[in-house]
């Protein structure tokens, strides 16, 4: 896992600007990872939490053989997950508070981050 | 039905803006046609191209492959816009003024619709891929409800074009001297908001994590969702959270357009568009 990190590191390195890849990679490793699976047009969990100050990163596993769209105009995301695969969503540092999310593909889908 | 007729027309919604600006901006260009709506339909071809690689495409960089893409088709559409702008300040006079200097404008004139044209493909492939990937889930579920959000989807699609018409007739009504004006402010503002945009796009891939802070969050008196919010944030790039990024980056790219059309516009006329310019910084 970390060799495979590595050498994609390496490969984004020779295409980004060389000082934003340290401070990126530095912001990822202290993220709170949080896990949402998506099936039958539901978030499992439907509410999940963090610590507040940190960068959250989402990873969404859609098992639906539709795509889906995580999207939370409270976080200023939205990222389309094709069917049956993960999308990976990064969330910057937040203050405490409840921050609702939902498929906006399908307005029944919501499901909310509670930050403490 | 209605679901579908909003999501469709929100993700559409946007694309219909900015068609309906590039044919106001070239109402008097020969030929314009046949450009934006190759414009389109690459547009609407490259849709369902991304569409159909959604996954790998999210794949990519570490699953941020669709910020990045998007970050840069963003990128290729400011370029465009600046590119057109300036271009403009230059032969503007020549197409505005007199209809029927063709000759060499014409030839000249579609490398400048060339960039419109890519302009448009890029407003419909970025909203088209959605729209495709929920039409097309919404084609492979089964059960009766899928025809009727089908009929929502395209009645949807039908409502984006009236918005482009609504657009290109409203901007139309403008008389031909102070459209020129008017486009080249709208055209500037478009690309620095797409400009925006695109940093928020590298923003969420961390790969840009200077200034990140938001600066204001007027999401109280216009969130960027309603309707009105959705309209500015395309036309003049609004945005209810702005990291302070997002605001030098608008800001350097109508500083950039200023300065380019100055420099290169006033070369070759100097009287006339120098006072239109003026009137373009006031």
């Amino acid at each position: 896992m970390t060799v495979l990190m590595t050498r994609r590191n390496l490969t984004l390195a020779a295409l980004v600007v060389a000082t934003t890849l340290p401070l990126s990679v530095a912001q990822a490793q202290q993220a709170t990872e949080i896990h949402l699976t998506y099936s039958n047009g539901q978030f499992q969990p439907q509410e999940v939490s963090a610590p507040a100050g940190k960068p959250v990163v989402f990873r969404v596993k859609n098992l639906d053989a539709k795509a889906m769209e995580f999207e939370s105009t409270a976080l200023r995301v939205e990222k389309v997950v094709a069917a049956k695969s993960d999308g990976v969503v990064n969330v910057r540092a937040l203050q405490p508070g409840r921050y609702e999310f939902y498929d906006d593909f399908n307005d029944k889908a919501r499901g909310a981050l509670v930050v403490q | 039905m209605l679901a579908a007729l909003i999501i469709v027309f929100r993700e559409v919604f946007e694309a219909g803006l900015i068609i309906g600006i590039v044919l106001a901006v070239t109402g008097s260009v020969p030929h314009r046609n046949r450009w934006i709506g190759g414009g389109v339909l690459a547009g609407v071809a490259a849709a369902c191209l991304v569409a159909a690689f959604a996954g790998a495409l999210s794949q990519l960089f570490e699953g941020m492959g669709q910020e990045l893409f998007n970050a840069a088709i963003l990128g290729i559409a400011v370029i465009m816009l600046t590119w057109h702008n300036v271009w403009m300040a230059r032969h503007g006079k020549e197409m505005a003024g007199e209809l029927r200097a063709v000759g060499q404008a014409v030839a000249e004139g579609s490398k400048s619709l060339l960039a419109l044209a890519v302009v448009v493909g890029v407003a419909v492939l970025r909203e088209g891929s959605e729209v495709a990937l929920f039409l097309y889930g919404i084609a492979a579920s089964d059960g009766g409800s899928a025809v009727g959000l089908l009929t929502g989807g395209l009645l949807g699609l039908v409502l984006a074009g009236a918005v482009c018409l609504l657009t290109y007739f409203g901007l139309m009504r403008i008389p031909p001297r102070a459209l020129f004006a008017t486009t080249t402010v709208l055209i500037t503002l478009l690309a620095a908001g797409m400009a925006a945009q695109a940093v928020s796009f590298l923003e969420r891939a961390n790969w840009l994590t200077w200034l990140d802070r938001v600066v204001w969050d007027s999401a109280w008196l216009l969130p960027e969702d309603s309707l009105p919010g959705r309209t500015l944030h395309t036309l003049v790039g609004y945005t209810d959270q702005p990291t302070e990024m997002q605001l030098v980056t608008y800001a350097a790219v109508i500083l950039v357009t200023i300065v380019l059309m100055r420099l290169i516009g006033s070369e070759r006329r100097a009287p006339s568009s120098r006072n239109r310019l003026q009137q373009f910084v006031q």
